[in-house]
C-alpha cells in the first residue's frame, strides 16, 4: 500500500482535474463562464471563517463514510451500503437524543454509541451473510440500503413526527446536539460541530488499527486472501463480520454528525448521498485514512460552495454533484490514467528526463541480486500466473 | 518429409525476459512431436505464438509450406490448428454439443440447429473412439471426458494440427492410457500432433520426435526411438540429473502422529476418505502416493483442521487433536507446506516479512498487547531469508507477489521449518518448480527427517515419493493402502496400487 | 377482497412494467458478464430524455410525441450506458464503482440540465400515454377485467420484448454466445467470439431497456421528471437476482415485487389494507431477495464471470 501511494496520488490528482474539466465543459455548454463559476464555487467554500466552518461541517460525514468505505476496501470488502448505515445510525442517535433528557456530556456518548450500534448492525448483517452463506456484500449492502430507507421512512413519522413537516423528525434539542457554542463562535456562526473532532479521532484510530495492530494485520489478511488466512489459523468469518461491523459503525457515526450536528432533524424519503460520496472520497484518498481526510475536505468545498455559486451565477448547484460523480468515474478508470502516466514517463525518459525523479517511490520491477536467476524466475512466475 | 508446421527463428521478449530466443521447430505430417522443457522454459509462449495469442518479435511461421502471419486464434483455427488447453475452455452449464458448436453454430431459420450438430458430433466421436454423450452437461461429466470434448471441438473445426498442452496433468493413469490411444488414432487418421510436456515417460510412450527447449532456446531435436529418458532429462536441465536423493538410513523413533479410522465426508457430500489409519514416527518421511482426487485433499484438510473430519481420531504428540482448531494444531507442532502456495501459503499483497509471521503474528515476540513489533518481524524475516536462501530484490520488504515461484516456496518452507515443528506436512512441495529449487527443497525435507523430526509427504509425483519416503502408503478411491517399507516397493508396484490393483 | 384486487391490479401492472423491462436489461448485461448497478441512473436518464423530448415535440406531434419520447429514451439510455461499457470492458474498471458513478452522474447531470431548461429541477409532460381496452379479450370474464381492460400500449410492448428476449437468449446463436461470455469468456474467446463486442451489446441493451423503463414510468403513472426514480433501478436489480437471471423468473419477481409495492402505496386509501404496515410491504422485496441469496447460495444461477474483466493476455 505504502509503496504505491505516490502513483495513486498522481492518479487522484488527474481524476480531480478531469472532473473539474468535465464541470467546465458542462458550464460552458449551458452558456456560463466556467472561470467565473469555479471562482464563486471555491470562494463559496473558503472565503470566510463561517464558510470554512460550513465546508468542514459538510466534510464531517464524508470523512466518516469515506473511512467506512476505505476500511472495508482495506479488508477486501466493498461496502456500498454506507448510505443505509449512515441513515440508520443517524436515526438511532436521533431517537436517543429525542427520547432521553440528560446533560450533554452524558447524552452525546450515548447517542454515539447508538449511532455506532445502529450503523454497525446494518454492516454486521451483510458481513454475516458473506461469512456464513458467501452472499456477495455488494448485493447485500444494496438491499440493506433500501431496508434502511423504508425503516426510517415509516419509523420517523410514527414515533418522532415533526411539528410542521410530515417528512422530518422533531428538532434535536440543544443538549443533544453536536453543535457547541465555542466552536460555532470561532467560525462565526457556521454549522461546524463537535462531529469534526469525532471524525478526526476516527481517522487517527483507523490509521492506527490498519498500520500497527494485530487486528489490522488479521483483517487485511482475510481481505486479501481468505484461504491463506484460514490456513494460518485465523478466524476468517469473524474477520469479515468484524470488518463490516467497524465499517458500518463508522458510517453510523457519520449519520449522527449529519442529523444531530450539521442538521437539526432527520429527513425521510431520501437515501443520503453521503454514503455514495464516501466511495468517491475513499477512492480519491487512495483508501488511506489521511487521504480520506483530504478528499472529504475537498468534496466539502464543492458541496458547500455550490449554493453561493448558484446565487451569484446561473449555474445550477448540481454542478458540484456532477463533478464528484465524474471524479468517481475517472477514479474507477484509473487504469486509463495510469497508462497515460506510463506513456508520459516513457516519453520523458527517452528525452533524457526521468519521471522516476518526480515519483521517487513508484512501483518498479524488483531486481534480483543474481542476474542469471532473474530470467528464469520471471518466466516461472508468469507460468504460475497463468494458472490463476 | 512434408512439414505441416514450421516455425523459424522465433524470438519473443517480455519485459525483463527473452521467452523465446531464435527457436525453430518443424512438425511433420502424421507424427507426434514432443516439446520438452521445464516450467518457464518457453514452451507455452511458443505455442501461444503458433496459436495466434502473441505476435512474435522476429521469425516466421510456415503452414503447409506457405508463410503465414497468425493474428488470432480464430485465424489459427481456420488454418487447421487447434489447441487443447491445459485448463479446459468449456462452459460448465452448457451441453457438450453447445460447447462444441459455440462460435460456429449451424442454423435452422434463426434458431440453432442442435439436432444436426449433435448427430455430427456423435459420428465424429464414434469415428475416433472418443465415447462422449453430446447431450450431457459439462458439469456432470468426468475430467477425462471434458478433455475429449476439447479434442472433439478441434475435430469439429476440421483441425489438421492438434496442440496438446500438458494434457495428462489432470488425468488418472487409466485416462492417460486412453488418451495415448486416442492420440495414436488421430495420427493414423493423418492428423499431426504437438505434445507439450515435461514428463519423459509420456514422450517415450507416444512421441516420434522430441524438441527440447531450455531457457528460451532450442537445445536439440532427437528421435525418441534413438534416445533415453536420461539423455532427454540432461538436455532439459543442462546438466546430469541424479534421480535419487542422497540420504542416510532412517532411524525411526517413537510415533509422533497417529491417525485412526479417519473418515471425511467432503463438501460435495461424498465420503472422500474412508477409515484411514497410519502413524508417522520421529526420524522418518512417510510418503502418501496416489492420483489426484483420490482423497489427498480430504486427508490433508482433516489433518490441518481446514475441514472437519466425520469420524476417527488424530493424535499428535500424545494429544488428541481431532477437533482442535487450526491454530491449536500449529501450536502443538504441526507445520504445513500447502499444495497451492499462492492460494493458501501466502498473502501475495503482503510483504515477505509479513508473510513470514502468518501463523505467529499474534504471539510474542512479534506482537505485544495487540500491537505489532516491527523490529522483531524484520529480524525474523532476515533470519529466514538468509538461512533458506530466499532471493528477494528488496529483502524483507519485497512484496510476496514479485518473488519467483521457487523463492515463494522457499519462503514458505523456511517459515514452516522455523516453527521447529514435530511434524512437517508437505503437500506437493515442488509443484511447478525448476530443478534447482526441487533439489533444494528435497534436501531440506531430508534434513528435517535426519534431525529426528517427522515428515508426512503427500505428492502426486510418484518419483518424488520413491526418492524421499522411508515408508509409503497409497490412496485410491478414498482408501489408504497398507503402509509398506519403501525398500520393498518399486515404481511398478506403487503404480499398480495407484490404479487400484490389490496385491 | 376481489373488488380490491380488481381495483389495484392496473396499478400493480403499471408499476411492474418499468421494473420488468429494466430488470430484463440488467439480464442482458449480466449474462454478457458485466454487472450493472447503474440501472437506476440509466432509468433517470431515460425519464429525463423522454420528458424533454415530449415537452419539446408535443406542440408539433401531439400525442405521438410520447412514442418519440420513448424511442429517444431508449437510444439515449444505450448511448449513456457506453460510459459504463467503456470503463468495464476496455479499461477493466471495477464494475461496481463504474455503475455507482453512472447513478451519480445521471442523478446530477439531468437535474442540472432540467434546471437550466425549466428553472426548476422538474419537467412536466402535458400528455401521458392513453389507456385502451384490448378488443374482444377484455370481455373474457375475470381475466378480461384484470388483464385486458384499461391497458397501456407500453405494457404489451414490454411483454413482446420479454418473449423476444427469451427466444433470443435460449434459442439463437447470439444467445448462446451471450451466455458463454457471462459464464466463461475465455471459452468464448477461444471459440472465436468477440467477447468485447458481445459485452458492448449486453451493456447497451441494458441501457436501452432501462432508459425505456424510466420513460415508461414518466408516460404512465408519474407524468413528471424530478431527477429520481425512487430506487426502482435497485428494485429491478433485486428482481434480477430473485428471478435468478432468467427471463421468466424476472417476470415473476417483478410482478411479485410490483404487487407488494402497489399494496403499500394504496394502503392509505383502502382501509382494508391499512392494517398491513407499509413498512413490511415496502421492505419486503429487499428482505426476500436477501433470503433468496441465502437460499440459492449453493446453487446460484448467477453468471460465473459477471463482474470480472476480460483480457486476452490472461489465458
Amino acid at each position: 500500500m505504502k509503496v504505491k501511494l505516490p502513483k495513486e496520488l498522481t492518479v487522484a490528482f488527474i481524476a480531480v482535474l478531469l472532473g473539474l474539466a468535465a464541470g467546465s465543459v458542462l458550464m460552458a455548454l449551458t452558456g456560463n463562464n466556467p472561470f467565473e463559476g469555479f471562482s464563486y464555487l471555491f470562494r463559496g467554500g473558503l472565503m470566510s471563517l463561517e464558510r470554512i466552518g460550513n465546508t468542514l461541517a459538510t466534510a464531517t460525514p464524508l470523512i466518516l463514510t469515506g473511512l467506512s468505505v476505505a476500511f472495508a476496501f482495506n479488508t477486501g470488502l466493498f461496502n456500498i451500503g454506507a448510505s443505509g448505515q449512515l441513515l440508520f445510525g443517524g436515526f438511532c442517535a436521533t431517537a436517543v437524543g429525542l427520547t432521553l433528557v440528560l446533560p450533554k456530556p452524558l447524552i452525546l456518548p450515548l447517542m454515539m454509541l447508538a449511532a455506532i450500534l445502529g450503523g454497525g448492525l446494518w454492516g454486521v448483517i451483510p458481513g454475516y451473510l458473506k461469512a456464513r452463506f458467501n452472499v456477495h456484500e455488494v448485493v447485500a449492502t444494496i438491499m440493506m440500503n433500501w431496508i434502511s430507507y423504508w425503516t426510517v421512512y415509516y419509523a420517523v413519522p410514527a414515533y418522532f413526527k415533526g411539528q410542521f413537516l410530515e417528512t422530518e423528525s422533531r428538532k434535536i434539542p440543544d443538549y443533544a446536539s453536536l453543535k457547541a457554542g465555542w466552536l460555532t463562535g470561532i467560525f462565526e456562526g457556521s454549522y461546524i460541530n463537535l462531529g469534526l473532532i469525532v471524525a478526526l479521532a476516527a481517522v487517527a484510530v483507523i490509521a492506527l488499527i490498519l498500520r500497527k495492530t494485530v487486528l489490522g494485520y488479521e483483517l487485511k489478511a482475510a481481505g486479501f486472501n481468505r484461504d491463506a488466512s484460514q490456513y494460518a489459523g485465523m478466524n476468517v468469518n469473524r474477520s469479515i463480520i468484524l470488518s463490516m461491523a467497524i465499517s458500518g459503525g463508522l458510517a453510523g457515526l457519520g449519520g449522527m454528525t449529519l442529523y444531530t450536528g450539521y442538521a437539526t432533524s432527520i429527513q425521510i424519503g431520501i437515501l443520503p448521498s453521503q454514503g455514495f460520496d464516501g466511495i468517491a472520497v475513499s477512492l480519491l484518498g487512495a483508501n488511506t485514512p489521511l487521504g480520506v481526510l483530504f478528499a472529504a475536505v475537498f468534496f466539502g468545498i464543492l458541496h458547500s460552495g455550490k449554493g453561493f455559486m448558484n446565487a451569484m451565477t446561473n449555474v445550477p448547484p448540481q454542478i458540484g454533484d456532477t463533478i464528484i460523480a465524474t471524479i468517481i468515474y475517472f477514479a474507477a478508470t484509473s487504469v486509463f490514467i495510469e497508462r497515460g502516466i506510463d506513456t508520459l514517463s516513457k516519453k520523458l525518459k527517452t528525452e533524457g528526463m526521468s519521471l522516476k525523479n518526480l515519483l521517487p517511490r513508484a512501483r518498479f520491477r524488483p531486481k534480483s541480486d543474481d542476474g542469471s536467476v532473474d530470467h528464469q524466475s520471471a518466466a516461472e512466475t508468469s507460468d504460475d500466473g497463468k494458472e490463476r | 518429409m512434408e512439414s505441416v508446421v514450421e516455425m523459424k527463428h522465433i524470438r519473443k521478449e517480455f519485459p525483463g525476459i527473452v521467452a523465446n530466443d531464435d527457436i525453430s521447430i518443424s512438425l511433420h505430417k502424421g507424427e507426434i512431436l514432443a516439446l520438452l522443457g521445464e516450467n518457464g522454459a518457453g514452451k507455452s509462449t511458443l505455442m501461444s505464438i503458433l496459436f495466434g495469442l502473441y505476435a512474435p518479435d522476429e521469425g516466421s511461421i510456415f503452414i503447409q509450406g506457405k508463410e503465414t502471419v497468425i493474428q488470432n486464434p480464430t485465424q489459427a483455427n481456420s488454418l487447421g490448428i487447434g489447441m487443447v488447453h491445459q485448463h479446459f475452455k468449456l462452459v460448465h452449464n452448457f451441453t457438450i454439443t453447445e460447447n462444441i458448436i459455440l462460435g460456429m453454430e449451424p442454423k435452422k431459420g434463426f434458431s440453432i440447429d442442435t439436432a444436426s450438430a449433435a448427430k455430427k458430433i456423435r459420428d465424429l466421436s464414434e469415428h475416433y473412439g472418443l465415447n462422449v454423450d453430446p447431450e450431457a452437461k459439462i458439469e456432470d461429466v468426468s475430467v477425462g471426458m471434458q478433455q475429449r470434448v476439447e479434442i472433439l471441438k478441434m475435430l469439429y473445426r476440421d483441425a489438421e494440427v492438434l496442440i496438446f498442452d500438458e494434457p495428462t496433468a489432470v488425468l488418472t493413469p487409466q485416462e492417460i492410457q486412453d488418451l495415448m490411444l486416442i492420440m495414436k488414432n488421430l495420427i493414423s487418421e493423418g492428423k499431426s500432433i504437438i505434445l507439450i510436456t515435461h514428463k519423459l515417460k509420456e514422450i517415450m510412450a507416444v512421441a516420434d520426435r522430441c524438441t527440447v527447449i531450455r531457457r528460451g532456446k532450442v537445445v536439440g531435436t532427437v528421435k525418441v526411438s534413438e534416445t533415453s529418458q536420461g539423455a532427454m532429462a540432461e538436455m532439459m536441465v543442462g546438466r546430469t540429473v541424479s534421480f535419487t536423493v542422497d540420504k542416510k538410513t532412517a532411524s525411526f523413533g517413537e510415533p509422533i502422529l497417529t491417525v485412526e479410522n479417519l473418515s471425511v465426508i467432503n463438501s460435495r457430500k461424498v465420503l472422500g476418505l474412508s477409515k484411514a489409519s497410519f502413524t508417522v514416527k520421529k526420524g522418518e518421511i512417510l510418503g502418501i502416493a496416489g492420483v489426484d482426487g483420490n482423497g489427498q485433499s480430504e486427508l490433508v484438510e482433516a489433518l490441518t483442521g481446514l475441514y472437519p473430519l466425520s469420524e476417527g481420531t488424530i493424535t499428535l504428540g500424545g494429544v488428541d487433536i481431532s477437533r482442535a482448531s487450526i491454530r491449536e494444531r500449529i501450536h502443538r507442532g504441526l507445520a504445513h507446506i500447502p499444495e497451492d502456495r499462492q492460494r493458501r501459503g501466502l498473502v501475495l499483497e503482503y510483504s515477505l516479512e509479513d508473510n513470514l509471521i502468518l501463523e505467529v503474528y499474534a504471539s510474542p515476540p512479534f506482537s505485544r498487547c495487540g500491537f505489532l513489533d516491527r523490529e522483531e518481524i524484520r529480524a525474523n524475516a532476515e533470519k529466514i531469508i538468509s538461512e533458506f536462501d530466499v532471493r528477494a530484490g528488496q529483502g524483507a520488504q519485497t512484496p510476496a507477489r514479485s518473488l519467483s515461484g521457487g523463492n515463494q516456496q522457499k519462503a514458505i518452507v523456511g517459515r514452516e521449518i522455523s516453527h521447529d515443528p514435530d511434524l512437517l506436512l508437505a503437500v506437493q512441495p515442488t509443484r511447478g518448480l525448476d530443478v534447482g529449487s526441487i533439489e533444494y527443497i528435497h534436501r531440506r525435507l531430508v534434513e528435517q527427517r535426519d534431525s529426528g523430526k517427522a515428515v508426512l509427504l503427500v505428492s502426486l509425483e510418484l518419483d518424488e515419493i520413491l526418492d524421499l519416503a522411508d515408508r509409503i502408503g497409497v490412496l485410491y478411491h478414498g482408501e489408504l493402502s497398507e503402509i509398506y517399507d519403501a525398500k520393498v516397493l518399486d515404481e511398478h508396484s506403487v503404480g499398480l496400487m495407484m490404479a487400484g490393483v490389490q496385491q | 377482497m376481489w373488488t380490491i384486487i380488481v381495483q389495484i391490479f392496473p396499478y400493480a401492472i403499471a408499476f411492474t412494467v418499468p421494473l420488468l423491462i429494466t430488470s430484463l436489461g440488467g439480464l442482458f448485461s449480466e449474462r454478457s458478464g458485466v454487472v450493472n448497478i447503474g440501472l437506476e441512473g440509466l432509468m433517470v436518464m431515460g425519464s429525463f430524455i423522454a420528458a424533454y423530448t415530449i415537452s419539446v415535440l408535443y406542440p408539433v406531434l401531439g400525442d405521438s410525441a410520447v412514442w418519440a419520447g420513448l424511442a429517444l429514451a431508449m437510444i439515449g439510455g444505450a448511448l449513456f450506458s457506453l460510459l459504463h461499457a467503456f470503463a468495464s470492458i476496455n479499461l477493466n474498471a471495477d464494475q461496481v464503482i463504474s455503475g455507482t458513478a453512472i447513478n451519480m452522474i445521471a442523478g446530477a447531470i439531468t437535474v442540472y440540465f432540467a434546471r437550466t431548461i425549466t428553472g426548476s429541477g422538474n419537467i412536466h409532460i402535458v400528455s401521458g400515454l392513453g389507456r385502451w381496452d384490448v378488443p374482444l379479450l377484455h370481455r373474457i370474464p375475470v381475466i378480461g377485467s384484470l388483464l385486458f381492460t384499461q391497458t397501456y400500449g407500453t405494457t404489451w410492448l414490454v411483454l413482446a420484448i420479454l418473449l423476444l428476449s427469451w427466444y433470443l437468449i435460449y434459442k439463437t446463436p447470439f444467445g448462446l454466445r451471450l451466455r458463454s461470455c457471462g459464464e466463461h469468456p475465455h471459452a468464448a474467446d477461444a471459440a472465436g467470439i468477440n467477447v468485447f463486442a458481445i459485452r458492448y451489446i449486453g451493456v447497451m441493451v441494458s441501457g436501452a431497456f432501462a432508459g425505456l423503463g424510466g420513460a415508461v414510468i414518466l408516460v404512465t403513472y408519474s407524468g413528471e421528471f424530478n431527477g429520481s426514480v425512487a430506487g426502482l433501478g435497485f428494485l429491478a436489480l433485486a428482481s434480477l437476482i430473485f428471478g435468478q437471471w432468467k427471463p421468466l423468473g424476472i417476470l415473476g419477481a417483478t410482478f411479485f415485487f410490483g404487487f407488494a409495492s402497489t399494496l403499500a402505496n394504496v394502503s392509505q386509501v383502502i382501509p382494508e389494507l391499512a392494517r398491513i404496515p407499509g413498512f413490511i410491504l415496502k421492505a419486503f422485496p429487499y428482505v426476500v431477495t436477501l433470503g433468496a441469496l441465502i437460499l440459492f447460495s449453493k446453487s446460484s444461477q448467477a453468471p460465473r464471470a459477471a463482474g470480472q474483466p476480460f483480457s486476452h493476455d490472461k489465458r
